[in-house]
Order: structure tokens, then C-alpha cells, then sequence
């Protein structure tokens, strides 16, 4: 399933590089894209883990740019 | 301005006059009279954590995340290193002229994502539905298909859908970049994202707003940033390695020449920060991907839609471009060019013809009731028999009719005169004698011919065309339009391997671009190195599977979007050089000693400020 999400207050070109980077790490992700200029989100994930794998994303972001928020 | 922007205006203004004012003092001599360092120290420190105290909170945050290489832990670095040397006034001033620089590029790429999403504006509000005689606004995603909206002048088109009243002019302008409005009528299909003009329309629609022409482009667009072009990819992976090895670099310029050769820590220790503002690749990994997102803009603003910055930078290299020919350098339909009767006028002879393919709804047939331009009388008709590959036999009168190629002239042994024209010949016979032929034939699209030759001045070596048709028919189209090579009387199935084959044929980077209306040519599409599709009559299958997307289905775009991406490329491989020359220069001048922080804050931020103004520039189009 793929999924986007809207992001606030991303401010930096390579902390979306590095959320995109750690984001494509979390188990079950299949493809990850963190657009820094459409300040968007594209998450593709297992269907039946996807709420599980969301947390933990939001978790991997907070950690690599606590200022940006992912608008779920 | 956001509001976190002027937030922070306010916080440098403020910085700015403490600042000013202990430099005054400072120059002044009244500080002489404070012996302690100490308290120099201190009064410093008020503009400083005025100005940096989410800097140093930043941090030391991210850091306890274990998120250590990023700017804000570099600029604390360098400046709490500006106050370890007693340099207080210049720790106060970088941290300032960083801040400053912060908030301009915050506000450049703010403001350049601005103007690329109001071109992408396209996306209708709302749509007017009747209920019970009155008109209400509703969310195009409520409105299913069969209801009728009514379009008023001026409204953005909300939905894909056919008019039922009314008749007015429409902008496509947002969708094709073409500025002649169309004229839309009853009867007629119309495209969700463009304008209406003067007059108010009824329309049933036709499309959901999730499968409508506006949500299409609108999800292409959105998506296109995703696919990564190869100098884009570069850069991410250099920024990787950049920022680490700077930072050793740093820390052995600290720590190494002052135990080799002795002497003053303070003076390494400066040279280091200025190396650690240095090391974040910032400049390069915005103004790239910027750069790109101009580009691709710049192309829909013309009416063609690049699906990823990727395809943008193949379109650059491109020297072998394929054309399919029906649809793509013709208009795809079939108009009778010629008719020669023998034994009967020329009349006589369509009326026949006409009555012949009265109940066949091949395309040949409809081009000849329409040639033909009045209702054939179908009870002179009786049954007809089609015989594959061949025509039809079909009683007219009572007599038989033959309608057909050579083949079928000379299997029933009809004595006939074979036509030397391109194009499909149709012959006639009535009751075993020959009443001669029909000449139906495809005509060239407007601007074909410029395309290839703009195509030629971009430096596009080879134009080669396929299709489906006869020799003779495509040498004919060939030479008009001046393409270089032909392949004609192709399989759906040949097209994919002559295409293979000129895909080996290529050089090195040369790129290979088909082009095709995408009607059973979805594999060639997806095959070429660069799939180019018509939008407005092509299938749904082939915008989906085309990298190139033209939305007017106009062949002389593709010139333009080749120099759009050249200039595309050519202004990030300038960013690219030019941030990395800067960066190298100052990383020099600053191991030698040469440098200050104020240079080394230029090469960081001032850097990616111009780099940014500089990638906006891919936005532009020359006209």
C-alpha cells in the first residue's frame, strides 16, 4: 500500500535526505520518498503492518529532525 | 513570511543593535577598563544566546539522538571555538551572518515552491450542482459520474465530462500551454483543470474526480521529484562522505600541527571551525533537486509533462528519437484522397463504395461514407460477407459487389488497373467488371515537419520512423518530413525489436526517445530510454507507461522540453561546480590560514542562497 502524508516545518534539504534514508531501513517498507520541496511524504509499506510500521516512522523522524511533524 | 520567519527576523534585528553596540563600545575603548576577561565574556554572551540558543539547543538535542554531523552542532562548534580563542565578538557575528543566511534560503526555497505550485494550481475547488433549481457548491470528490455540474464563465472545470448545454470558449492554457482557447459545444468532450470563458455550461460527467485529467497530472507532477535523476543520486551519496570528512579533517587540523610543530592552539583551533562550517553540503543538496523541480515545471508550463527528473536529464542526452507514424506524425485519420472511377463517374463510384461499407464500421468505411456525405439507402443492401485480409462481397441491386485490395481483384479474376498511389487502395467491381479504385490516406499533422527539424537544430542525429503500413505510404510521409530512416509494414510485435535493435546501435550516454500515440504501443513505450506519449488522444495505458507526457499532443513541444532540460542540466552542473569550487577555495585558504569565519559562513549559507536564485532560473522559459 502506498501512502502519502503532508509534512510541516521540514527546513532542511539533507535532514529529508537522512528521514528518507532511515525511513527506508524500518522493516517492511518497501519504498520510501521524503520530498523536501513538495514538503511531502510517500510511504510504500505491507498493508497488514502498515499502522506498526507509521509509528515507527514517526518515531525514525523525530530522532533525525525533532522539528519537522508528519501530518497523519 | 512564516511566522516562525519573522520570529526570527525580529531575533536578528534585536541581535544586530545589541551588537552594534558593544562593537561602538568595544572600538571605543571602553571596555579597556574591564580587566576581567571573564565579563567581557559574559556581555557577549547576551547577543550571542539571543541569536543562537535554538542553534546550541538543537544541538545538543540532536545530538542525545545521536544525530551528530548536522549544522547546528557544526555552528556551535565553530563558534563556542571563537570563544575558547577570546574571539568573542566574532563568535557573536557568524552565528548572526548564519542566522541571517538561514532565513533567506528558508525563505528563497519557500518562496521558488510557491511559484511552482501556483503554476501547478490547476486543482479545482469545487463544483456547482443543481438540486431542486438551485445551484450548490460541492467537493468534486463528491460528484459521481452521470450528474450534471454547470460550468459558469470564468470557474475552473472541476470534472472530466461531456457538454449537454450551452457553448463557450475554454482555456487550456494550464493543461496544454496553449493559449488559443478551444471552442467547446454540445455533444462535445471537455477536460477537467481548464478555464471556462464567456458562456455558462451544462456537463454530464464522465470521470471520477480520482481518475479525471487534473488528479492525473496533479499525482505525475507530485511524484515526478521522486524519481531521481543520476546527478541528483551523486549528490546525495557525496553529501554522505562530504560532511564526515571534513569534520576528521577538522579535528586533525586542531590537534596535529600544533603537537608536530608546537605553538599556539588558538590559531589551529580557529582554522578547525572554519573548516566545520565548511562541511555541510546544504547548498548542493537544494539547489539540485530545486533545479530539477524548475525544470519539470518549466516543461508543464508548456504543456508537457516530464515524470521524473531522471527522464529530464535522458531528454538532455538525447540523439535517437523513434517516431510511430499514424497518430503521432499524422493525423490518424483516414480521408479519401483520391477516386478513379473507370467506366462510371466518379460519383458513381463512391455511391457504390459507400453503399458497399454501409454496415461495416471498419475505419477505411467510415472515411468513405464520410468522403461519400450522404445517407447510403441500406435497403438497396443485402447481406454482406467479409472475407479476412481480402474486403468485402456484399448484393447491391441485387448485383455483387466487391470491395477490396489487389488480393481480392485477383482471386475472383477481376481484369483491374493497379493504382500506383499511397495509401490504402480500395478497388471496386460490380458483377465481375472492375469500376475502379478509392485512394484513402492519412494526412500529416500540423508542424510535423518543423518538429523534425527543430528536433535536427537541437542536435538530435537520427530521426527514425515506424509503422504499420506500406512501403511505399511511409516513404512518401518520410520524405516530406525529412526523417532519415524508415521501417515500414511492421508487426505490433516488430516495433519492440527494431527499437531494440537501434537501442544497441546507440553510443556511450546517447539516449534513445520513442514517440507514439500509445495505441498498442504501451511495450515500445516502456522499452525506449525516454517513452514520449500523446495526452489528449492517446490511451490511459500509454500515459501511464510514457516518461514524457504531451499534453496537446503536439510533436514540436518535444524540441522545446529538450532545450529546457539542457538548460536544466547545465544550470545544476554550474551549482554543483560552483559550491564545490567555493567550498574547496575557502577549506584552503583556511587550512593556510588565510581565511576567516565570515568567509567560511559565505561558503556555507551565501553558497546556498546564489545556488538557489541560481536553480530558479530553470523555472524560466525563453518564449
Amino acid at each position: 500500500m502506498k501512502k502519502k502524508f503532508k509534512l510541516e516545518d521540514l527546513d532542511c534539504a539533507n535532514c529529508a535526505a537522512k528521514m528518507e534514508e532511515a525511513i527506508k531501513k524500518i522493516g517492511g517498507v518497501n519504498d520510501a520518498n521524503v520530498s523536501f520541496l513538495a514538503q511531502k511524504m510517500t510511504i510504500d509499506a505491507q498493508d497488514d503492518k502498515f499502522d506498526e510500521i507509521m509509528k515507527e516512522v514517526v518515531r525514525v523522524c523525530a530522532k533525525v529532525e525533532p522539528d519537522c511533524r508528519i501530518l497523519l | 513570511m512564516t511566522k516562525k520567519q519573522q520570529k526570527m527576523l525580529v531575533r536578528i534585528i534585536l541581535t544586530f543593535v545589541i551588537f552594534v553596540g558593544l562593537f561602538i563600545c568595544e572600538h571605543a575603548g571602553l571596555f579597556e577598563r574591564i580587566g576581567s576577561k571573564w565579563i567581557l565574556f559574559l556581555i557577549y554572551l547576551i547577543p550571542y544566546l539571543v541569536i543562537g540558543y535554538d542553534i546550541i539547543y538543537k544541538a545538543a538535542r540532536n545530538i542525545s539522538h545521536g544525530q551528530v554531523f548536522d549544522e547546528n552542532f557544526l555552528m556551535m562548534i565553530a563558534t563556542f571555538g571563537a570563544f575558547g580563542v577570546q574571539e568573542y565578538s566574532e563568535a557573536v557575528a557568524v552565528m548572526l551572518f548564519y542566522q541571517v543566511g538561514e532565513l533567506f534560503q528558508g525563505y528563497a526555497v519557500g518562496k521558488s515552491r510557491q511559484s511552482i505550485s501556483d503554476m501547478m494550481d490547476i486543482c479545482p475547488e469545487y463544483a456547482n450542482i443543481e438540486i431542486d433549481g438551485k445551484l450548490t457548491q460541492v467537493d468534486p470528490d463528491d460528484v459521481e459520474i452521470g450528474s450534471v455540474i454547470v460550468v459558469k464563465p470564468g470557474e475552473r472545470i472541476p470534472l472530466d465530462g461531456v457538454v449537454i448545454e450551452g457553448e463557450s470558449l475554454v482555456d487550456t492554457a494550464a493543461l496544454t500551454g496553449e493559449s488559443v482557447p478551444r471552442r467547446a459545444s454540445v455533444g462535445e468532450d471537455i477536460i477537467s483543470g481548464c478555464v471556462n470563458g464567456s458562456g455558462t455550461l451544462r456537463v454530464r460527467v464522465s470521470k471520477e474526480f480520482d481518475d479525471s485529467t487534473v488528479s492525473k497530472i496533479l499525482e505525475l507532477v507530485e511524484n515526478a521529484s521522486s524519481k531521481k535523476a543520476k546527478v541528483e543520486n551523486f549528490i546525495t551519496r557525496f553529501a554522505k562522505y562530504y560532511t564526515p570528512i571534513v569534520t576528521i579533517l577538522a579535528v586533525l587540523l586542531a590537534f596535529l600541527p600544533p603537537l608536530i610543530l608546537g605553538g599556539g592552539w588558538g590559531e589551529w583551533i580557529q582554522r578547525a571551525c572554519i573548516f566545520l562550517v565548511i562541511s555541510c553540503p546544504c547548498a548542493l543538496v537544494i539547489s539540485v533537486p530545486l533545479g530539477f523541480f524548475g525544470g519539470i515545471g518549466a516543461a508543464s508550463k508548456i504543456g508537457v509533462l516530464v515524470k521524473g527528473s531522471n527522464y529530464l536529464e535522458a531528454v538532455a542526452e538525447m540523439t535517437t528519437i523513434v517516431f510511430d507514424k499514424t497518430g503521432t506524425l499524422t493525423k490518424g485519420e483516414f480521408k479519401v484522397q483520391e477516386v478513379c472511377p473507370e467506366g462510371c463517374t466518379k460519383e458513381e463510384l463512391m455511391e457504390l463504395a459507400a453503399l458497399g461499407e454501409a454496415y461495416s464500421n471498419h475505419p477505411i468505411a467510415g472515411s468513405i461514407k464520410e468522403a461519400y456525405g450522404k445517407e447510403p439507402d441500406m435497403s438497396r443492401v443485402g447481406q454482406a460477407e467479409e472475407i479476412a485480409g481480402h474486403g468485402i462481397c456484399v448484393p447491391i441491386d441485387g448485383k455483387e459487389v466487391l470491395l477490396g485490395n489487389e488480393k481480392l481483384m485477383e482471386d475472383r479474376k477481376i481484369q483491374y488497373t493497379p493504382v500506383e498511389s499511397v495509401g490504402t487502395i480500395v478497388y471496386a467491381a460490380c458483377d465481375g467488371r472492375y469500376m475502379g479504385a478509392v485512394v484513402i490516406a492519412d494526412s500529416v499533422k500540423e508542424g510535423a515537419k518543423e518538429a523534425i527539424q527543430s528536433m535536427k537544430q537541437v542536435g538530435v542525429k537520427k530521426c527514425v520512423m515506424l509503422t504499420g503500413d506500406r512501403q511505399q505510404a511511409a516513404q512518401a510521409v518520410a520524405g516530406e518530413l525529412g526523417i532519415d530512416e524508415v521501417h515500414a509494414q511492421l508487426l505490433p510485435g516488430d516495433k519492440v525489436s527494431k527499437v531494440e535493435e537501434l537501442l544497441n546501435a546507440r553510443k556511450g550516454k546517447e539516449k534513445l526517445a520513442f514517440v507514439g500515440d500509445g495505441i498498442n504501443d504501451a511495450p515500445v513505450l516502456t522499452r525506449a530510454d525516454i517513452g514520449i506519449a500523446m495526452g489528449s488522444m492517446g490511451s490511459d495505458a500509454a500515459i501511464e507507461a510514457a516518461d514524457v507526457v504531451l499534453m496537446d499532443d503536439d510533436v514540436r513541444k518535444i524540441a522545446a522540453v529538450v532545450r529546457i532540460s539542457r538548460k536544466t542540466l547545465q544550470i545544476v552542473k554550474q551549482n554543483i561546480v560552483f559550491a564545490l569550487a567555493v567550498k574547496a577555495l575557502v577549506l584552503l585558504l583556511g587550512a593556510l590560514g588565510l581565511a576567516n569565519m565570515w568567509e567560511a559562513v559565505f561558503a556555507d549559507v551565501g553558497v546556498s542562497v546564489i545556488a538557489i536564485l541560481n536553480a530558479m532560473r530553470a523555472l524560466k522559459i525563453q518564449k
